[in-house]
């Protein structure tokens, strides 16, 4: 689907029947990270790698790669801090989240 | 081959879907519904047809489901009556701007308070912005007739929009009258297979439906909805005129009754037509210039064309069967009268709010409503919006 006919210039023809998206994952291509006012940080040298951030995030902005957690994808994080709630080892904080 | 037979409106209707033979039918089966589910689920449960019967917990659950099974790609129907619409609000609108093209039997009966489940249009003209075409009926056969061609128009590819098949509560839909029905395979080559390009069960694709749309969209998203009203204008008029051409029946925007040399006119919709017709029958008799346009299709509103059937009337009564609480007019009244404005045709118009919860029409009624316009085009009127059949 070429989306850039969802661009924010694009004429009313130019939209979709009803709006509707005929590709999955479209949400990747939109930076829904500004929403958030504050964000979590990932201290790297007190994480023990145990993984039970990643499936919490609801926004999946939390990457892994060959079982190894990285740094946040603040393209798409939130700011919900349910990461720092998950995380038993104090390497996830967050302004407003105490444990 | 055509089949006489004698049915209510309600079993017209559900006739006409046994013939059709939709995939899905959510419905809510408990009054104010109709009995057209009624009639339908033993049409399911006798393996008369395919479809898949829902019953759901509310009518608000119904056009939920609905949505559903259309986006899911599977041809759909509902059926619901006054406070039962009123409860499908929020998903009327839902399902037109997802362009569903789902098809809801409505018998129209009023709003209450005070309680009541008879006829009038409350519950249709609230929706009548809801982004669904409605077309109306005055006779059984007609809501016959309209049920067979709501998927042609709601399908077809320059639409897309779910569509309201109205007719008067217990006037049409509980009286039995003699009817025409066409044979099923008549009826399934008419209708055709449901085809849509994009569904959700399509495996060879991948969809969203319903996203959000931020300020800089939506309103493009509303300009586009309105195109295919604009659309479905024409595209009723041409599946009209195919059906005419099997059944010789029917009539695509509005009829016009008596009109040719008319001077005094009403504007109606729905059953009251064929109180009207007697009315206009009596006083053609007695060499009195009148006659009647009847409304089938309201949304879209073919306003430059009602404009243009009442170019040379003197006078024009404007019936609305439903009360709108504005101090100024009915729905009816106020399309009308745009249209005879911006054709620059000034002529004297009456808006009558008329046969709210169920009150009888009479002949006499509207006899006396032509008498009112005579005296208006004689003499003018600062009177413009008016009951009739109420006791003052």
């Amino acid at each position: 689907m070429d989306l850039t006919k969802l661009s924010e210039q694009c004429s009313w023809r130019d939209l979709t029947e009803g709006m509707q998206i005929y590709e999955g994952g479209t949400s990747k291509q939109f930076k829904t990270g500004e929403w958030a006012s504050i964000k979590p940080e990932f201290i790297a040298d007190k994480c023990k790698q145990c993984l039970l951030c990643a499936p919490v995030c609801p926004d999946s902005a939390i990457p892994v790669k060959d079982s190894l957690r990285g740094e946040f994808d603040y393209d798409h994080c939130k700011g919900c801090g349910i990461c720092v709630n998950a995380c038993k080892f104090g390497a996830i904080v967050m302004e407003g989240v105490n444990k | 081959m055509a089949k006489r037979d004698r049915l209510s409106g309600n079993e017209a209707v559900a006739e006409a879907l046994r013939q059709i033979n939709p995939d899905v039918m959510p419905a809510f089966p408990i009054t104010p519904s109709t009995e057209i589910p009624q009639y339908f689920s033993k049409f399911c449960a006798n393996g008369q047809v395919d479809t898949e019967f829902i019953p759901v917990e509310s009518e608000h659950s119904a056009m939920s489901a609905a949505i559903g099974a259309e986006s899911a790609g599977a041809r759909t129907v509902s059926a619901t009556s006054s406070a039962g619409m009123a409860y499908m609000w929020e998903e009327l609108y839902l399902a037109s701007a997802n362009r569903l093209p789902i098809a809801l039997a409505l018998v129209n009966r009023a709003l209450s308070g005070p309680i009541n489940i008879n006829c009038d249009h409350s519950d249709a003209m609230g929706a009548r912005d809801a982004g669904w075409i409605q077309l109306f009926a005055e006779t059984n056969q007609e809501a016959y007739d309209n049920m067979v061609q709501a998927y042609r128009i709601a399908e077809h590819k320059d639409v897309r929009l779910p569509i309201m098949i109205c007719q008067d509560g217990f006037i049409t839909s509980h009286a039995v009258q003699n009817i025409t029905l066409m044979e099923d395979e008549e009826v399934r080559n008419f209708v055709g297979e449901y085809q849509p390009e994009q569904y959700l069960l399509n495996p060879n694709g991948t969809m969203a439906v319903g996203p959000y749309s931020v300020s800089n969209h939506y309103m493009e998203a509303r300009r586009a909805q309105a195109e295919a009203m604009h659309n479905a204008k024409d595209v009723i008029k041409a599946v009209a005129e195919e059906f005419a051409a099997v059944t010789g029946r029917g009539v695509a925007w509005f009829e016009e009754y008596a009109m040719e040399d008319a001077e005094l006119a009403i504007v109606l919709m729905g059953s009251a037509a064929g109180t009207a017709k007697d009315a206009v029958d009596n006083l053609r008799a007695a060499g009195k210039k009148v006659g009647l346009i009847k409304i089938r299709m309201f949304r879209p509103f073919p306003a430059e064309e009602i404009a243009e059937a009442l170019k040379n009337v003197k006078a024009v009564a404007l019936m609305d069967r439903t009360e709108s609480f504005n101090d100024h007019n009915g729905p009816i009244g106020a399309d009308v009268s745009t249209a005879l404005f911006r054709a620059g045709k000034l002529c004297e118009t009456i808006n009558y709010v008329y046969g709210l919860g169920g009150r009888d029409v009479r002949v006499e009624d509207i006899e006396k409503v032509f008498a009112d316009l005579e005296e208006a085009a004689a003499n003018g009127t600062n009177d413009h919006y008016r009951y009739m059949g109420v006791r003052e």
